[in-house]
């Protein structure tokens, strides 16, 4: 018999090694689903891991998708340790992109270094924004961020319609949906020449180091923590929630607005009607599949990036249908989960049987 | 079996529990017939800790069974074994003679075991016999059940009226529910885990007879407890544990509380010394505290006043569901109060301010529940240091955690106030009761506040730590804080407080020394009497 016994403690161990079983068991029954796809198994999983990364365009294309996922997640990530449930990252970052680009856009043509910082504030405003919404909501209507911050995201992505099609459109753009390119004071300087990575992953890593600082070391990063974990103790130490509600929904709101705007700004140039794949969506997973800790969801980013690339890859060279990304992600969130009951139980095999004193 | 008995134990048994004295069998006990239930050589492991070691137990009909421990050494684990929450790692249990397995607590109630636990699961918003029924396996029409409730409440002395609703029912009442619960499977075992803590004096009388009248009709009832003069009252044999060994077994009417109490300490019981003291300054001021509840289920507070002096330890006596709870959050300032001259601190008045400003004035706070309120399970103790110390102890610069500091005074507090855990990195959730609340005490008391507000300090915990808690706040009483201690526990107060009130549905008598009181004078207090007939009365 297989059973579930309680840990006194929450294991250490499992905190680090239950992410990787989870994608151990990803990857096992991602080959399965690809066998009975009709792929071969390993072909596919070569496909999937390893071929995206043989290049330094690749690992390059890797980064560059990486940027906003971390970014976010680790925006959502304290709020999340607080219990606060910004789901509407997408949105933000949406109103980020829109706000720092209209900046671009307004101060066209303009050479100066103060460009790209005026956009950067704008993007940082921007979500920041979008986030007070669902933040004011909660705390004198005591709604739910969980559905406001996440149809928020529907305002969000008709905003950007409207503003392609009407105010931000390029009048040169022959009626395309599309705004003016950025022009070079506008965009994000590269990092690597002939690749897409820009200065936004730098930003990310310190992001990630200042992200971990706060959580842990600092006295805010504390009550957002006391109040996840035990919010009647935080009323009792006299932290607010008024306050955790607004600063870590502004903390997610800014990051993901950031995201945007470096995804404007960086690889797509312009404003256009679809600038995000979803990465504020997939940054949910991201921050959990990192623990909520900076760190990890600096891998956590990287590994869900590689999946992007790698279901694109898989695509190409085996003809595979786009959703099999989203299953692999499916897959990959549902372990996570799933294997996080080891963190406060153990598995136990064997039957107890009752025995006679001797 | 015991192996290795400690050799300054007189008491200990060393082959089995029933050498040491025979009660008395109960008439309804035909020579030879298999008790109740029997337990051999139970053990339980968890990580790091023996919970049961080989323990023998047996339990017959007609008899009440104390098992009596310190808190940590065993009693609740052995308990959840019999009741079949927990499964035991190796032993034997019987029932009426046959070995069962009791995988589940419908097991255990399909056997004819029924448990009152210390902390009740009811649904405030729902009817006494719906909440009966939510417990029962097979509760039947509702109309049947109410009947049913009706005649069992009526011949145990247990009222109850079936359609009230939960909400408006005081702790005492809310026990009936679970003891009427347990009895409409009519039980061959009661299992009582320490009844009394909720109860007046005269409430505690009154569950005695009924347990008596049960036990005449030949049920077995296992009680559990830590206070001895109940045990000695009521109990007809008592099993004692300390780290999870049975160490003795013995009748309670033949022993004395001191004698139980060495057995179950394994020494003396220490008793805190208090050098006497004199009334400094006035520290803390309550003018007419008004709080409304702040929903249906809390108490209004209504027009509290007290005055705290330096050096004195005032007690604030009544039975939980007061507004107790809502006393001591109005006083941590987690409730504002309307008017911010009602809780004066050191003549300034912070009735409007919060926990937080409250702490930088000099107040402190020992809060009713130690997990999840007075710290945070998940977090390790440096971590819970920070959770009130973050203000005064200089644990926090620039907004940045200093965790060092924070690590070194949490192993100052653990050695200075002996919390025994496996190290500073011990998460909270993992230590005993006792041990926490002692970690919670000291780390209150380093901050040397002005004011110390304590609610329930040693509820549920061990003889030994009670009196370490005890004696800790002697000295910080003599070091010239002001004490206000809350609690439900009587003997406590009678103890420790200088002065005594008592709080009964928001409202506080006046606070007059406590040797001036009878407990019987107080206990008419807490029912609700006013001062004036309770002196009437005696």
């Amino acid at each position: 018999m297989i059973m579930l016994e309680r840990r006194r403690e929450t294991s250490r161990v499992m905190k680090f090694a239950s992410p990787l079983l989870a994608l151990v068991l990803t990857v096992i029954s991602g080959a399965a689903l690809f066998g009975l796809l009709g792929f071969d198994p390993l072909e596919a999983l070569y496909q999937f891991f390893i071929a995206p990364v043989m290049t330094s365009y690749g690992i390059a294309e890797l980064l560059l998708k990486a940027t906003p996922l971390i970014l976010i997640g680790v925006g959502l990530a304290i709020g999340y340790r607080a219990n606060v449930w910004n789901i509407g990252a997408e949105g933000q970052l949406i109103i980020g992109a829109i706000a720092g680009g209209a900046i671009g856009l307004a101060l066209h043509g303009v050479d100066s270094v103060l460009v790209l910082p005026l956009m950067i504030a704008g993007g940082i405003l921007g979500g920041m924004a979008w986030a007070a919404i669902p933040a004011l909501l909660r705390t004198h209507f005591n709604a739910s961020e969980l559905l406001t911050s996440l149809m928020l995201t529907y305002v969000a992505e008709l905003l950007l319609t409207w503003a392609v099609n009407g105010p931000l459109k390029d009048p040169d753009g022959f009626s395309f949906p599309e705004s003016k390119m950025f022009h070079d004071s506008a965009s994000m300087p590269l990092l690597l020449e002939g690749t897409r990575l820009h200065g936004g992953f730098l930003a990310a890593l310190i992001v990630v180091l200042l992200g971990w600082f706060f959580i842990s070391r600092s006295l805010p990063g504390y009550e957002v923590r006391v109040t996840g974990s035990a919010p009647h103790a935080a009323r009792f130490a006299g932290f607010s929630q008024t306050v955790t509600i607004w600063m870590t929904l502004l903390a997610g709101g800014a990051l993901a607005g950031l995201a945007g705007l470096f995804e404007v700004a960086g690889p797509v140039g312009q404003l256009v009607p679809k600038i995000s794949p979803g990465y504020g969506f997939t940054a949910i997973i991201v921050a959990f599949l990192g623990r909520l800790h900076p760190v990890g969801i600096l891998f956590a980013g990287l590994l869900v990036a590689l999946s992007y690339l790698g279901g694109e890859m898989a695509q190409i060279t085996l003809n595979m249908p786009l959703a099999v990304t989203g299953v692999f992600q499916g897959l990959l969130l549902f372990f996570l989960l799933g294997v996080d009951i080891l963190l406060t139980h153990r598995i136990r095999i064997g039957h107890i049987k009752p025995r006679s004193a001797s | 079996m015991i192996r290795q008995p400690p050799a300054q134990e007189q008491h200990t048994v060393t082959d089995g529990p029933e050498q040491r004295s025979q009660p008395p069998q109960p008439p309804q006990q035909p020579k030879g017939a298999a008790p109740r239930l029997k337990l051999s050589a139970i053990s339980k492991s968890f990580p790091g800790i023996k919970a049961n070691d080989h323990i023998d137990l047996s339990i017959n009909p007609g008899e009440i069974h104390a098992l009596i421990g310190e808190n940590g050494a065993g009693k609740s684990t052995l308990v959840k074994i019999v009741y079949g929450v927990l499964s035991a790692d190796a032993g034997v249990i019987e029932w009426e003679g046959k070995p069962v397995t009791i995988a589940s607590p419908t097991a255990a109630r399909k056997l004819g075991i029924g448990m009152v636990f210390q902390h009740f699961s009811l649904f405030e918003a729902l009817t006494v016999a719906e909440n009966i029924a939510l417990g029962l396996d097979d509760s039947g029409p509702i109309r049947a059940l109410n009947q049913r409730i009706t005649e069992i409440s009526a011949r145990y002395e247990l009222p109850l009226q079936p359609d009230r609703h939960v909400s408006g029912l005081s702790v005492g009442e809310k026990q009936r529910i679970e003891i009427v619960r347990c009895l409409l499977q009519s039980p061959g075992l009661l299992i009582m885990d320490e009844p009394t803590s909720v109860l007046t004096p005269q409430e505690a009388k009154i569950l005695f007879r009924t347990l008596r009248r049960l036990r005449d009709e030949g049920c077995a009832i296992l009680f559990i407890s830590h206070k001895l003069d109940e045990v000695r009252a009521l109990c007809d044999r008592a099993s004692i544990l300390r780290h999870g060994k049975l160490v003795a077994a013995c009748d309670p009417r033949e022993e004395t509380s001191g004698s139980m109490a060495e057995m179950m300490i394994g020494s003396s019981p220490v008793t805190p010394r208090r050098s006497s003291h004199e009334a400094g300054q006035k520290r803390l001021e309550i003018r007419d505290l008004t709080v409304p509840g702040q929903n249906n289920f809390d108490v209004s507070l209504s027009h509290i006043n007290l005055e705290l002096h330096g050096g004195e330890i005032v007690g604030i006596a009544g039975v939980a569901g007061n507004g107790q709870k809502e006393l001591a959050m109005a006083l941590t300032g987690e409730v504002r109060a309307p008017g911010r001259e009602m809780v004066v601190i050191n003549d300034e008045a912070v009735g409007h301010k919060g926990p937080r400003r409250r702490r930088r004035h000099g107040m402190a706070f020992v809060p009713e529940e130690r997990l999840g309120q007075g710290a945070v399970p998940d977090m390790d103790l440096a971590e819970n240091v920070l959770l009130t110390g973050y203000l005064r102890l200089g644990l926090v610069r620039y907004g940045s955690l200093r965790m060092q500091a924070a690590r070194d005074l949490a192993a100052d507090i653990t050695g200075q106030f002996d919390v025994r855990c496996r190290g500073i990195q011990a998460q909270a959730g993992a230590l005993s009761g006792g041990n926490l609340q002692k970690f919670i005490i000291g780390r209150e008391i380093v901050q040397s506040p002005d004011v110390l507000i304590a609610a329930q300090p040693t509820w549920g915990v061990d003889s030994g730590a009670a009196a370490a808690i005890h004696q800790a706040l002697f000295d910080l009483a003599r070091r010239g804080t002001a004490i206000l201690v809350i609690s439900q526990d009587l003997d406590e107060l009678m103890l420790i407080s200088d002065r005594l009130a008592v709080l009964h549905e928001g409202k506080l008598s006046g606070a007059h020394p406590t040797h001036e009181f009878t407990i019987e004078e107080i206990g008419l207090l807490m029912g609700g009497a006013d001062i004036g007939k309770a002196r009437l009365a005696s």
